[in-house]
């Protein structure tokens, strides 16, 4: 990994993605950004995926459980004003604009891998704040042990919160322990591809942790919560037996209806199905893996 | 009304044409790349529901000519059978080919150890049996027996289901509308059931009656 950093974009480096609309404090912190601040070691292996897949492939199951569906319904999402409740045992909580939260951290771009526990992946040029600076301004108290994050629940934005058949008990929530939400890799994104999040991939606010499966990084986040029990996630509360609350990638324990050994690098084509195989903590070992020290893996998975 | 013969075989040709459609849909949205960063599962998941969609409507033809009388119902029932299993072949080669790559140890490994895959393998091979005992001449040679072996559709039916319930992730509604239209088209062959289906001829016909 490269942890260089660039203080001005490249004008072409997305000059083919569509523009947004940001709210007004958005374009002075882009201005500032910190470019390139992560970077994969190999730039040609792990590749950009184009705008337009990372966009229209989605699991976002608020917008429906179609991988177009979120593209197709994420319009009707009200994402200004945004605000954010942060609570728990924390010594300054309280409820803060999405604009306040992000103000005094330095936009920085993160291009990670995504890998998704449906054994496909996608490399994301993120934009985002490390989520430790967010919580370390929260001041927790010495009873904070976990991260307990949750989406917001709007059924008249969000039509498949609506579905009568939905398995997921709404809202959507998700959990990580201290150490892994201080750890300099977890941010909390505000934007991608030079540009603030689309709808459909989460905006306007949204974790991105690169070492687990897609489903821990929660989209659309409304409230922060520092917690003593280690919480439920959504996936885990369904399937027990299928997604644990670590969701480390971890191609050696397979899910019970999948291998996870390999993965399919997105965009792919018929008869190159662009199977890779997948990485212990989805490539960041060296990064991550002191986390989960004398842990058994198969067991936490 | 009495049908010309040539009638029968333009409908067989336009239910043929009919289940092809799909199929040709598909196959042209991938190649104008206008399925998605993954096409190979695009045309999984579709073919996938495609099955479905072909058992059920092979399985509502019984109960259709009861209600109606109408022959050509009859008429398409091998044809969309063999559709079926055409369906489930075309499935499991986009398994194999676009999602596994034709790693042929791991199409092994994964049939061996995935309860969802097994199920779908048992499913297609009750469809191989009716398939390849379609024909006339196994329909004489079986006699009686064939239409006992013939019954394996209804586990057929049972195993494409649990396959499709062990894929679904976090939604039901799609899986209810097929366990439902499914369930529908068993309870029409319940013997007591079933003799009922005449009757509603006449009553499927009185609104015209009233106007003649």
């Amino acid at each position: 990994m490269m942890l260089a950093g660039r203080v001005q974009a490249a004008a072409s480096d997305y000059q083919d993605v569509p523009a947004g609309n940001p709210p007004g404090w958005f374009e002075p912190k882009l201005k500032n950004a910190e470019w390139d601040s992560v970077v994969p070691a190999d730039r040609d292996l792990d590749k950009l995926t184009p705008f337009e897949d990372a966009t229209h492939y989605n699991n976002f199951y608020e917008f429906g459980t179609g991988k177009g569906d979120p593209a197709r319904n994420a319009d009707s999402l009200k994402t200004q004003p945004w605000s954010v409740v942060i609570d728990g045992e924390v010594a300054n909580g309280g409820r803060f604009d999405l604009e306040d939260i992000a103000k005094p951290s330095r936009l920085q771009e993160r291009i990670y891998r995504l890998r998704c526990v449906e054994a496909w992946s996608m490399v994301i040029p993120w934009l985002g704040i490390p989520l430790g600076e967010v919580i370390k301004r929260a001041e927790p108290t010495s009873k904070a042990k976990y991260v307990r994050f949750e989406t917001l629940v709007a059924p008249e934005q969000m039509p498949g919160q609506n579905s009568s058949f939905a398995l997921i008990d709404w809202p959507y929530t998700e959990g990580l322990r201290m150490d892994e939400a201080m750890h300099p890799l977890a941010i909390l994104g505000l934007g991608m591809y030079g540009r603030e999040l689309p709808n459909q991939n989460g905006a306007p606010f949204r974790l991105i942790v690169p070492w687990k499966y897609g489903f821990k990084s929660i989209k659309s986040i409304v409230r922060i919560s520092l917690v003593e029990e280690q919480p439920v996630n959504s996936w885990q509360a369904i399937a027990p037996d299928e997604y644990g609350f670590y969701a480390n990638v971890n191609p050696e324990v397979d899910h019970p209806r999948w291998s996870q050994a390999t993965e399919r690098r997105l965009p792919n084509s018929l008869f190159n199905p662009n199977i890779i195989d997948t990485r212990m903590f989805n490539g960041y070992a060296d990064e991550v893996a002191s986390l989960y020290q004398g842990m058994d893996l198969r067991k936490n998975f | 009304m009495p049908m010309p013969r040539y009638a029968f075989t333009l409908w067989r040709i336009a239910v043929f044409i009919a289940a092809l459609v799909p199929l040709v849909y598909w196959g042209s949205q991938v190649a104008i790349n206008a399925a998605g960063p993954e096409p190979g599962r695009y045309l999984l998941l579709n073919i996938g529901q495609g099955i479905l969609w072909m058992l059920l409507l092979t399985l509502s033809l019984t109960p259709l000519t009861k209600l109606t009388r109408w022959k050509g119902f009859a008429l398409i029932r091998r044809q969309l059978g063999l559709w079926t299993l055409t369906y489930a072949l075309l499935h499991l080669f986009c398994y194999a080919v676009f999602i596994l790559g034709l790693d042929l140890s791991r199409l092994g490994s994964e049939i061996v150890r995935r309860p969802y895959i097994i199920v779908g393998m048992l499913a297609l091979h009750g469809l191989i049996v009716m398939g390849v005992t379609s024909n006339k001449w196994s329909m004489r040679k079986l006699g009686k027996r064939w239409k006992t072996l013939h019954k394996i559709v209804y586990v057929v039916l049972g195993l494409g289901l649990l396959h499709f319930l062990w894929v679904v992730r976090a939604d039901m509604e799609q899986w209810s509308t097929y366990a439902a239209a499914g369930a529908l088209l068993m309870i029409l062959r319940v013997p007591p059931i079933a003799r009922q289906l005449p009757k509603f001829r006449q009553w499927v016909k009185r609104p015209k009656r009233a106007h003649a």
